[in-house]
């Protein structure tokens, strides 16, 4: 199998992995970041969003092959200490019910919220309609991505 | 509230207490059943043994309080509630308590087994109890070092003072409270003076979820652990005849290609009756490999050939047979008062409609999976699982093992939903590893999930009423279902005992497609289909549908049937709740209004949906809840249950669809399955009822209204009465969602 040399949450990498693996399962099986959810494997439920170069991406999608020259960010690299402005205003709101999605759904908010700082209630929900919560937390994640727009 | 019926309920039979070797007393007790004379106490935490108890508390030398439960976490909360009804009790500061439960990067904390989701309203008590018991056990301690009468001191938030002011904390006397006899005696707190319960506490799981730590049966890895992908029949009614893996074990990273099936039809041999246990008579092809993705690429490398044995069903063919259930004479009667043809007869009007309600399937946002390592000395199972007992028991009848053999550790669930009542994942996994002597964990795919799943079964009601004078003189509800039917309580809800002629009946149609409980079993649908029904009675007698179902409560409220299973004045109460909160017939113009209200799982819920339309297509703004569940533990974690509910209810009645055809499922993944997403999602406003009744499910309760609800507004829009789910498909027809 060939190697990949990554650069993921600011440290360079070094998987081996084939060439069409998804960034996905290289960071759940090859470097035990397995904070990246597999929900659907085909890009329509967003539990497995991580941010490529910024912009949030669907990682069961995003071929090992293509991503050198790339910064990779997970869930585990979103910040030092867990206290990004999303992940702070997820705790203050008590968003999750059984959680799995919510890595997912935190992805989506932050990179979101990088591109439009003061967004509308519309906005938001355009925003975050690619990720399904199947606990149906919906109110609590606009109401928590309001709360980290404020915060921010 | 006795712990289990043939007990003699005693509190030195279901609590233990020790010293620890590094100080600090710890508490073990059991939920349902009482202790073994033999529970030994352990020294030390690492040893902690959940066969001989159900959960430990640990309050250390500082104060500190620990709460060790294997206790399963769906998503319902009760990681946070049911510590914090002990910590209530015990009278410490939440804050000072740390719940150490299901996690899986603790590895001082070896979780056997327990006795599987145990909720808030079965243990209330005895959670209570525990806390109240340890709290006097401390108080008895400092009266002893003090040589004064406890009934002279006063303990809260882990401080104990006496009558000159002087103080202890739980902490000082806790090796000497460990080791007095358990008390016979205790006194409970009154509920107005609770500080905990009734305070928002968040999930304590919260840190772990939103830095995604590993928490979840996906998540769990051993090392050399194989990855297993499994290839089942792709229509139900076929089997395995034959496969070419050649071309799956040329893809690097796969391991070996076995078939399983041998160990598991043994159980059907046996005729091995559990509910949770669901199989197939197939042979099943198994891809084993270094990684996940090998395993299920090589997995659609597998050329296989599959055979008939049963008919393979259709969509159609459901829609004919239970339509001929609905006409078939000999049903099981479940309930049935006065004298239902008289009325009939006797009736000004007779209405009847039939609602019908397709298969679904659960779709848990983690797919299932599990993990097993069978060894000559022993089994090690870990994963998702809402029934750790029925595994452990499960896998014992598979392997021919002993119990004492087989350790199930329970991890983190992305969602049940009913899915994870079944053991058919741990069974799979267990026969593998057995199979290829090696640790491995079966990973589903989103594919596998949805296509090889246990379903809400297909189900049509039919409903008819009598209508005499301008009141509702008989009422008769029909089940076609499918696989069983509903349980008998059900006949006992709404409307029993409101209506002087009445039955209740069911017949079932038998499917090679497999069948289970799926979120508010049977009450998910037959809710949206009686409260549509009223909902139309209501038209047809020009009463207002509040008004309406009022009217009929009265008759209910001081019924001497035992078996009526809801309270007419505990309904009436929500269903006035509502009506005020919701603004009901005071919405400002443009907004369409639909209520519903229900009783299940123990609980009251009534429910108002504002629609409003725009192009002419229904958009459901906002639905107000009002909720009886007894007493609310965690208000904030009792309302992210009811506002996930209702939507989960809307989001299924609205666009959810699972058609078969030649057997197989229509709908495979989330482009051809339609989940509700938030654009489509309302607000959800919820208002508890405030009593001091004992606490009530919350999990399910709030969705079986909802459908009714969104029925009821969508007429009121339209014009349009909804008898079939997805309502978009209604809609679509009548050209509204063209």
């Amino acid at each position: 199998m060939p190697n990949y040399t990554l650069n993921v949450n600011g440290k360079q990498v070094s998987v081996s992995a084939d060439a069409d693996t998804p960034l996905l399962w290289v960071l759940r099986d090859e470097l035990n970041l397995v904070g990246t959810k597999f929900g659907c494997g085909i890009a329509q439920c967003g539990a497995c969003t991580v941010h490529i170069d910024g912009v949030a991406t669907r990682s069961c999608q995003m071929q090992v092959s293509i991503l050198d020259d790339t910064k990779i960010t997970t869930i585990e690299g979103l910040s030092k200490d867990g206290k990004h402005p999303v992940q702070e205003a997820w705790k203050e709101i008590d968003v999750p019910q059984c959680g799995y999605c919510q890595s997912g759904q935190i992805m989506t908010a932050a990179a979101f919220l990088e591109e439009n700082k003061n967004p509308s209630e519309k906005e938001i929900r355009e925003a975050m309609h690619g990720n399904i919560c199947r606990c149906a937390s919906y109110n609590r994640i606009e109401k928590a991505v309001k709360l980290a727009s404020k915060n921010s | 509230m006795k712990l289990h019926k043939n007990d003699n309920f005693s509190r030195r039979n279901f609590l233990k207490t020790s010293v620890l070797a590094s100080g600090g007393m710890l508490i073990g007790f059991n939920f349902l059943t009482s202790c073994k004379p033999e529970a030994k106490m352990p020294k030390d935490i690492a040893s902690l043994n959940f066969n001989d108890f159900n959960a430990y508390i640990k309050i250390s030398d500082e104060g500190y309080v620990t709460i060790f439960s294997p206790n399963p976490e769906i998503g319902q909360g009760v990681k946070t509630s049911m510590p914090m009804i002990i910590a209530e009790e015990l009278d410490v500061e939440w804050k000072n308590v740390t719940v150490a439960q299901g996690i899986l990067d603790t590895k001082n904390y070896k979780r056997q087994i327990a006795g599987g989701s145990q909720s808030i309203r079965s243990n209330w008590n005895v959670l209570r109890q525990t806390g109240a018991t340890a709290k006097q056990m401390l108080v008895t301690a400092a009266a002893n070092k003090w040589k004064v009468d406890a009934s002279t001191l006063k303990a809260s938030k882990g401080t104990i003072t006496n009558a000159n002011g002087e103080t202890l904390g739980y902490g000082d006397v806790v090796r000497e409270a460990a080791l007095l006899e358990v008390p016979e005696k205790i006194k409970l707190k009154e509920i107005k003076d609770f500080s905990i319960i009734g305070k928002d506490a968040i999930n304590v799981d919260i840190d772990k979820i939103i830095t995604g730590k590993p928490l979840f049966g996906l998540d769990y890895k051993t090392e050399g652990m194989l990855y297993a992908s499994v290839l089942r029949p792709p229509s139900f009614g076929q089997v395995l005849a034959s496969f070419d893996a050649t071309q799956a074990k040329n893809i690097s990273g796969v391991v070996d290609v076995i078939t399983i099936g041998d160990k598991a039809r043994k159980f059907l041999d046996k005729g091995y009756v559990s509910w949770t246990v669901a199989l197939s008579e197939s042979d099943k092809v198994v891809v084993l490999a270094t990684s996940t993705w090998a395993a299920i690429k090589a997995k659609k490398a597998i050329k296989a050939i599959w055979k008939e044995t049963s008919q393979l069903e259709s969509t159609e063919l459901h829609h004919q047979k239970l339509t001929s259930v609905l006409d078939r004479k000999k049903t099981k009667v479940l309930r049935e008062d006065g004298n239902l043809t008289k009325a009939f007869k006797e009736a000004d009007t007779v209405i009847e409609r039939v609602y019908s309600s397709p298969f679904l399937p659960h779709n848990c946002m983690e797919p299932m999976n599990f993990y097993a390592n069978v060894t000559a000395a022993k089994i090690d199972l870990v994963g998702p699982t809402q029934t750790p007992a029925e595994v452990q028991k499960s896998v014992a009848v598979l392997l021919d093992r002993k119990k004492e053999e087989i350790s199930v550790e329970m991890t983190r669930m992305g969602g049940g939903f009913g899915r994870r009542l079944y053991a058919d994942f741990a069974i799979e996994a267990a026969e593998i590893s057995d199979k290829v002597k090696k640790p491995i964990k079966m990973v589903s795919t989103r594919e596998d999930d949805m296509t090889t799943g246990i379903y809400k079964p297909s189900v049509k009601y039919s409903i008819k009423a009598s209508l005499k004078g301008g009141k509702i003189t008989g009422y008769h509800l029909k089940e076609a279902a499918m696989n069983g039917g509903m349980y008998g309580a059900i006949s006992n809800f709404f409307p029993a005992g409101c209506i002087p002629n009445f039955k209740v009946e069911s017949a079932t149609y038998n499917s090679n497609i497999t069948t289970g409980a799926w979120r508010a079993p049977y009450t998910n649908f037959l809710a949206f289909a009686e409260q549509s029904f009223f909902d139309e009675l209501a038209t047809e007698l020009k009463v207002d549908p509040i008004q309406l179902r009022l009217n009929l409560l009265q008759k209910v409220k001081n019924t001497t049937d035992k078996k009526i299973q809801y309270s007419g004045k505990r309904m009436e109460d929500v269903i006035k709740l509502v009506r005020q909160k919701g603004n009901w017939g005071k919405s400002s113009n443009g907004v369409y209004q639909g209520f519903a209200a229900y009783y299940s799982h123990n609980s009251h819920v009534a429910e108002i949906a504002d629609l409003v339309l725009q192009d002419g297509k229904p958009v459901i703004k906002k639905v107000t809840v009002a909720v009886d569940c007894g007493v609310v533990v965690n208000p904030t974690g009792a309302k992210n249950q009811v506002e996930g509910g209702v939507i989960d209810g809307i989001g299924h009645a609205m666009y959810a669809d699972f058609a078969f055809k030649d057997g197989k499922p229509q709908s495979k993944n989330f482009d051809s399955y339609r989940l509700i997403r938030m654009q489509e999602t309302p607000k959800v406003e919820v208002h508890f009822v405030q009593n001091e009744l004992s606490p009530t499910g919350l999990g399910e309760p709030g969705l079986p209204p909802a459908g009714g609800a969104v029925a009821n507004a969508i007429n009121a829009a339209l014009g349009k009465r909804m008898y079939n789910q997805p309502f978009v498909k209604e809609l679509e027809k009548s050209t509204i969602l063209g």
